[in-house]
Order: structure tokens, then sequence, then C-alpha cells
């Protein structure tokens, strides 16, 4: 440690610094600029909606996992986890018809089912993480798999549908939207902006990335481990909930199918977007960004046919070991 | 300093050293640790090396072992001049480093820990026939009775120190290099220990022997260098010194040139009582109280219960007993909860208890009291205007505001510790090794900051094995001995030996 104090150059280190925060604006930016280049539709508004509306569930998933990372955790069971929702969401609100008709209020209900739903399987996550001490991998693992097979089971290994008239009623929180922008743009826009506020400017935010760099540390300064990390995966679980909230009118339907990978999405949204998978250092502007550049790239794909769409995944991961490797500069040059 | 004079050293000693360092420098950065060392260790002759934390022990080892390259001056083997690029080396030479912190993988066994990086094979295979001999063999001569296939981290903290030496042996070590062996060490297994070492000495073994117990010293050396703030004070033959001359070439100064002038202990009204409390299944019965305004010490040895006690009364560990804070009872159930009351613990291990080394100063400072900063939002400006303050008041010496933790000096890491702790305004503080790895400069100015606590108002317990930190700071000693509190010394009865009887158990009120 006191050979890395004699040989500080201040004036190098804050430019290195400086690259590696910059790192995932300026490959967005790259990006942005080969997508114009390769196809002039590209920047048009029809385009840029579909590609964020798309991002956008992954997006507030992954602001909630940004916390649940730099808090030294991991949640590997979101992907499911929205299934799951999904489907309890629909079955319930088809439910609910027989006695409240095809109304508002029904929507209102299967909303608020949603979102309570996944605050609760998050505590349960967090629970057995924190009051268990079972490892997050494990805990996570485990409830990915029985989610996935419980909204097989609930779909009977089909396809659940919301009911037309329901549905229809509903389209509008995906499809519809303020000043032209779409609703999950909007609230992926407002829970970024709450959660970058909540992980810079406040005690639960200071508390996630001291308990990650060092839980010794964070219990001998008062701060309560188990409450803030248990947090972290409710709100991660609420945000799930969000995400499914907004997911179920784009297509009225839940299937063993929905939300597969989105866990590896997310983890690698956040991780591209520099925070430390280990824990101890988060920035959720960061994880934005990393969504984007994961969305653009599909859409790249999409878009041309210089590379096969089946390739998006081979990209996607050659960008995740890059985001690891630029981490790993960052940390030699402690 | 009469008769510690640079006396000549004469003997019987082979001419050629088996490890010598020349007129080593060692610096990192502006920074001089160690000037002008010039060392020899021969064949079959123990050499000690002894001085205060941050007297340059440990570089000098470092250096003697290929972890640290000297700045200047040279290493010699069996007098030719060398540069050992690494440990491995050091080892392949023959010179081998027992670390005070082992260096060995928990979850494998005595015998996968004692040959690992040099396993022995037959072909391609692991020749696990002949390793379990072989260590058998040096368990057998170690007289420790362990089996090999035990797992490191089910063992006890001597047995590993034994796994050390037996791996150092299985090396074939020409040069061992001991840090402090026997600093966990009871006395009986210290006694198995000496004559294990006299064992090597015979085999013809150079040995560099450190510790802080004078008396062990004082029984084994041949040859005794003393350090004092980098620079070689002295070197002589091992009879040739009293403990107390040792001691007195250490500190290079009187005691009393060190702390402050002390304050009668006074009768004020007590701050805080403790009684019949009890830490899990470490700490039994202990009852104490705490005046205003004064400097309480606990001694005791390593392993006494001491810091566990403490952990204790913050709520980091469960307790049985009574507390009562200003005469009211409080129970204390959580470090948030201590804090609320008015009693904050600055911890004994600073890099893994106390700070977070990847975070700047700003964070670690206010993290304890931040609760101070802001209800939702923080507030960033106050934060900052509070590490100015503690940077002032402190005297925090950073190269710059935003420097991560880990790259500060030990001695600026525990001024910002002792920051962060009194930000949260606290009635108590406990304070748990307050100098330990810090330069004496830095210490002097810490125990100024302890006498400066006291005159704010608040009032202070501290926990030290330092004995002459104790004894300088202290009006009133509690002496711990497993796990109860042995003993009270007080007054002028705060001095050395009336506290190493109370806590080697040769007096005191209980036979525990």
């Amino acid at each position: 440690m006191a050979e890395t104090l004699a040989q500080r150059e201040p004036g190098r280190a804050a430019a290195r610094i400086d690259l590696q925060t910059l790192g995932p604006i300026l490959a967005l930016i790259a990006l942005i600029v080969i997508g114009t280049l390769l196809n002039p539709d590209f920047l048009a508004s029809r385009n840029i909606t579909n590609v964020l509306s798309r991002s956008a569930f992954i997006g507030i998933i992954a602001v909630g996992m940004t916390f649940v990372i730099t808090a030294g955790g991991l949640d590997l069971s979101v992907g499911s986890m929205t299934a799951f929702i999904s489907g309890v969401m629909i079955l319930l609100m088809n439910a609910l018809i027989p006695a409240m008709g095809p109304s508002l209020g029904v929507i209102l209900v299967g909303m608020a089912a949603g979102l309570a739903l996944g605050a609760v399987l998050g505590a349960v996550n967090g629970l057995l993480i924190t009051r268990m001490r079972i490892e997050a991998f494990i805990v996570t693992l485990g409830s990915m798999v029985i989610f996935r097979s419980l909204v097989t089971w609930l779909a009977d290994g089909g396809t659940i549908s919301l009911n037309f008239g329901v549905a229809s009623l509903f389209e509008p929180v995906y499809y519809g939207g303020l000043f032209g922008i779409r609703w999950p743009i909007i609230v992926f826009a407002v829970v970024a902006l709450l959660g970058e506020i909540a992980m810079r400017h406040t005690a639960f935010g200071r508390h996630c990335a001291a308990i990650g760099s060092n839980e010794q540390v964070a219990r001998f300064s008062a701060v309560d481990v188990n409450r803030v990390r248990l947090m972290t995966y409710v709100l991660l679980g609420l945000l799930v909930g969000l995400a499914s909230v907004l997911y179920v009118p784009r297509l009225g339907s839940a299937s063993n199918s929905t939300g597969v990978l989105w866990e590896l999405e997310t983890i690698a949204a956040v991780i591209i977007g520099g925070t430390l998978l280990k824990g101890g250092f988060g920035r959720v502007w960061g994880t934005v960004i990393g969504v984007l550049i994961l969305g653009l790239i599909d859409n790249i794909l999409n878009l041309t046919d210089l590379v096969s769409p089946y390739l998006n995944g081979a990209i996607q991961g050659v960008i995740i070991i890059l985001a690891v490797v630029l981490q790993r500069a960052r940390k030699s040059t402690r | 300093m009469a008769g510690v004079t640079a006396a000549a050293v004469q003997g019987t000693a082979p001419a050629v050293p088996a490890l010598a360092l020349r007129g080593v420098d060692r610096s990192f950065g502006p920074v001089t640790v160690l000037q002008d060392l010039t060392l020899e260790l021969f064949p079959g002759e123990v050499h000690a090396l002894i001085g205060e934390n941050g007297a340059g022990k440990s570089t000098s080892m470092k250096i003697m072992s290929g972890y640290l390259a000297p700045t200047a001056g040279t290493v010699e083997v069996d007098g030719r001049p060398v540069r050992f690029a690494d440990s491995r080396e050091a080892e392949a030479q023959g010179v081998v480093l027992i670390h005070q912190e082992f260096n060995l993988a928990q979850l494998l066994s005595v015998e996968q820990n004692i040959f690992l990086g040099h396993e022995l094979k037959r072909g391609w295979r692991l020749d696990h026939g002949a390793m379990r001999a072989r260590v058998r063999e040096l368990l057998d001569q170690l007289q420790t009775p362990l089996d090999p296939r035990d797992k490191v981290a089910a063992i006890s903290v001597p047995e590993k120190q034994m796994v050390e030496i037996a791996k150092a042996l299985a090396r074939e070590a020409r040069v061992l290099i001991m840090d402090e062996p026997t600093a966990a060490l009871t006395t009986r297994e210290t006694e198995v220990l000496f004559a294990q070492i006299a064992r090597l000495k015979a085999k013809g073994v150079a040995i560099l022997y450190t510790s802080h117990k004078l008396d062990e010293v004082a029984a084994i050396a041949d040859r005794i260098t003393v350090l004092r703030d980098g620079r070689q004070v002295v070197t002589t033959t091992g009879g040739a010194m009293t403990e107390d001359q040792m001691a007195e070439a250490m500190v290079g100064r009187e005691l009393s040139d060190m702390f402050p002038a002390k304050r009668p202990a006074d009768t004020a009204g007590a701050v805080l009582e403790v009684r019949g409390f009890s830490v899990e299944d470490v700490v039994r019965d202990a009852s104490f109280t705490l005046r205003r305004g004064e400097i309480l010490g606990f001694a005791g040895l390593v392993g006494s219960g001491r810091t566990e006690l403490m952990e204790g009364l913050i709520g980091i560990r469960p307790t049985r007993g009574e507390m009562r804070i200003n005469g009211a009872p409080v129970h204390i159930g959580s470090v948030a909860a201590a804090r609320r009351a008015g009693l904050v613990y600055l911890p004994e291990d600073r890099k893994e208890h106390g700070l977070i080394l990847t975070q700047g100063m700003r964070p670690n400072l206010t993290l304890l009291a931040l609760p101070r900063f802001g209800r939702r939002l923080l507030d960033r400006a106050a934060e900052e205007a509070a590490l100015t303050r503690a940077i002032e008041e402190f005297d925090i010496r950073a190269p710059r505001r935003d420097v991560l933790v880990g790259n500060l000096s030990g001695g600026n890491q525990q001024k910002l510790l002792l920051a962060k702790t009194m930000l949260a305004e606290p009635q108590i503080v406990i304070i748990d090794e307050p100098t330990r790895g810090i330069d004496v400069g830095t210490k002097q100015q810490f125990y100024g900051f302890i006498h400066g606590l006291i005159d704010a108002g608040h009032s202070v317990i501290v926990v030290s094995s330092e004995m002459t930190e104790v004894i300088g700071l202290a009006s009133r000693v509690l002496v711990m001995r497993n796990g109860r509190i042995a003993g009270e010394v007080r007054g002028a009865e705060v001095n050395e030996d009336a506290i190493v009887r109370l806590a080697m158990g040769l007096e005191g009120a209980e036979n525990g």
C-alpha cells in the first residue's frame, strides 16, 4: 500500500479513472454512430421508441439489481419472478371479471397485486439470505427454478391469456403515454432518476456501498446490515412487480417462456455500467447506459444484415467480459 | 544508556553469516522506514530483532525474505550478494519467513498446507504415502499431536504456529525468520517452541527472532539488535543487555516524554456502570465502573477477553448482565443503540472493522454518524465541512481529499478512525489498541488527542496490549485474564509488574 502511495501520479491516475467512468458512455455513443451509419432509419423516433420501451423492462429491474449487487448480493430469480407475477396477475384479473366485469377496477386490483406480490417474493428471497444465512446465489437459483416451475404449472404447460376485454382496456399502459412518450419509457426514466438519487444522496445508498465493501466495518459503524440487505431485495422485487405490470398489457399473456434470461441481461447491464460484481460500488446511471447498450446492439443487429441476429448473444457476451476486464484495470490502479 | 553502546560482538560464531544485510535502506516514497541496517545471521545462532511497532522490524524481515527489495544496500547469502526477486527465490536459497498472520489455506488439511506448492510426486501423481510419513515425522519432532488430515480451520492458533514451523522445516530452511512466534502461545507451548529452536540451532539453522516479550529475548537470544524509528540503535551479544536496558534502547526516551501529564483519578460520578456482565462464552461476570472524565485502562494478554467485552458493550455480541449509563439502566442490542446511548467503540482492527479501505475519506468519516447528515437526502456540503474540520482537528495528512483510505498511512487511518468515532458525539469512547502499527511520532500525537477528549468532557476506556501505553495513559487499570476481570491497579500501583502479575494469574482477587 505504501508503495502505491509512493508511486502516485495524481494527474495520470485521475485521467485513467475518468476514462473508466466515460467508457460506457463512449461505447453507447459509438453504437449510436454505427447504428446511424448502417441504417438511416435507426434514429427515427419510431425505432427509438421501440428500442426504449422494450429495454424498459430490463431497465427497471436493473435499477433494483444495482442496489442488490452494490450491497454484495445477487438475484438470479428476476426473470422467472416476472413470469410468475405476470401469470398470477392475469389469473387474478380473469377471476375478478365475473364479479366486477372488464373494468378499470379489475386492472387496478391486478396492478396492485403485481406490485405487492413482487415485494413479497423479494422479501422471501431477502429473508432467506439474511436470516437463514444462505448464499444469495443458492437462494435465488432455487427461487428462479421454483417460480419458473410455478408459472408452467399455472399455465398447465401452455399460455395464460388475459380476458380480451380487460386486455384491450389494459393495453394503453404499454402502448399509451404522455407527449408521445410511452409509459414504460417514462416509468423507466423516473425509476432511474429516483434510483440515482437514492444511491448517491441517501443513507440507504451509502449503506449499500458500505456493506458491499466490508460488511464488518458496516456493522461496527451502526449500519443494520440485515435490514439494508433485506430492503435491497424487497426493492428489487417491487421493481420486478412494476416491470410485470408494464409487461402484461404488451402481450396480454404469460407463459413458460416469459422473461427467460432476463436475470442475465439485467446483471450484464449492471456490470457493463460499471457497478462492481463483488459489491461496494454501484452507479445507477451506469446501469441505464448498460441497458441502452444491450438494447441497441439487439436493435442494430435486427436492422442490418451485416451480422446474423442469432449472434446477438455472442456479442453481448463479449461486451460483458470486456466490461469486467475494464473493472479489473480499475482495481489494479488502487 | 550505559552498557549498551555498540559492544563489540565477540564469540565463537563462524566468520561467514548465512544471511546478512549490509547498509540496507528502505523508503516508501518520501518516508524512510529503515536506514543503514547491518545485520548478520550466523548458522546455529538466534539473533533477536527488537523494537517498538513501526521501528522497522517487519520491513527488515520482509527484505531478508524477499518480500521487499532494499532501496539501498545489499543482502548477502553465505557472503555472496543476492537479489531476491520474490519470496520464492528466497525460499529456494533456504530463507523462510514465518508470518505472524499465518499463511495457511484454511480449508486444506495440515498435510496439504505443509506441502503446498512443493508437493511430493511419483510421476504425475501425488505421493500421499511419502507426504503423510514426512508430515508425521515433522509433527513428532515438534511434539505436536496433530492428525495430518485435520483441516487447518479446525486447529488452534498455537497448532497453526507449529504447522507453519513444520512447513518451514519441510522446505529445508537454513535461515528461519520468525515474526513474533510466541504472540499467541501459552507458556507451555512457548517452552515447546524454545526446545525446537534449540534443536534447530544444533542443526546449524540461523534464526532471526522477533518478540515483544523481552524476557523471552533475554532467555534465547545469542545476539540482539535493537531498532528504533528505522535506525539501528545497537547490536550486541545476548547476555550483554538486561531487559530494562532493552526497553530503554527501544523507546529511547523516558516514558514521561511520550505521555501528557496524568490527571489524578478523581472521584467524579460514574458515567458507565457494568455489573455481572457476560459476553457469549468468552467473558464471564465482569463488573466495573467508568467515572466521568476518566481514562480507564484495560490490560491483559491477547485472548483474555478484553476486545470481546468491549464488543459486547456496544452490542456487536450477545450479552447478559446489567449496564447503566448516567445511572439509568440501558439495554444495548446494536451499535446504533450504543451510539444513541452515547457509547462508541474504536475497533482494534482498523482495516477489517474500522474503515472501508476502498472508499474515500468523506464516506468513511460520516458512516457512523450518518443520521446527523440529513434524514432523507444527505447534505454533501455538511459532510465536506465535517471532513475539513476532521483533517484540521486530528492533523490527518492526505495527499488529496479524495484519496482512497487504503492509500493512507496507518497513522493517518487511525486519526481518521478517531475522527469518525468522535463525529457521533459520544459521552463514552472505547479505544481498542489506539496505536497499533503506527510510528512513534504519531503515537505521541494520538496520546495528546486522547487527553484532549477528556478535556472536552468525554470519558475514555483504553484497551491495549502495549503495557507502556496503558501505564502512561490510564489512572486506573483493570486487568483481564481468562475472560474475567482479574483485578484493578490504580494510582502509584499502575506499573508493569503489578499488571503482569494479574494478567498471568500470579496473584489476584480470585483464582479463576
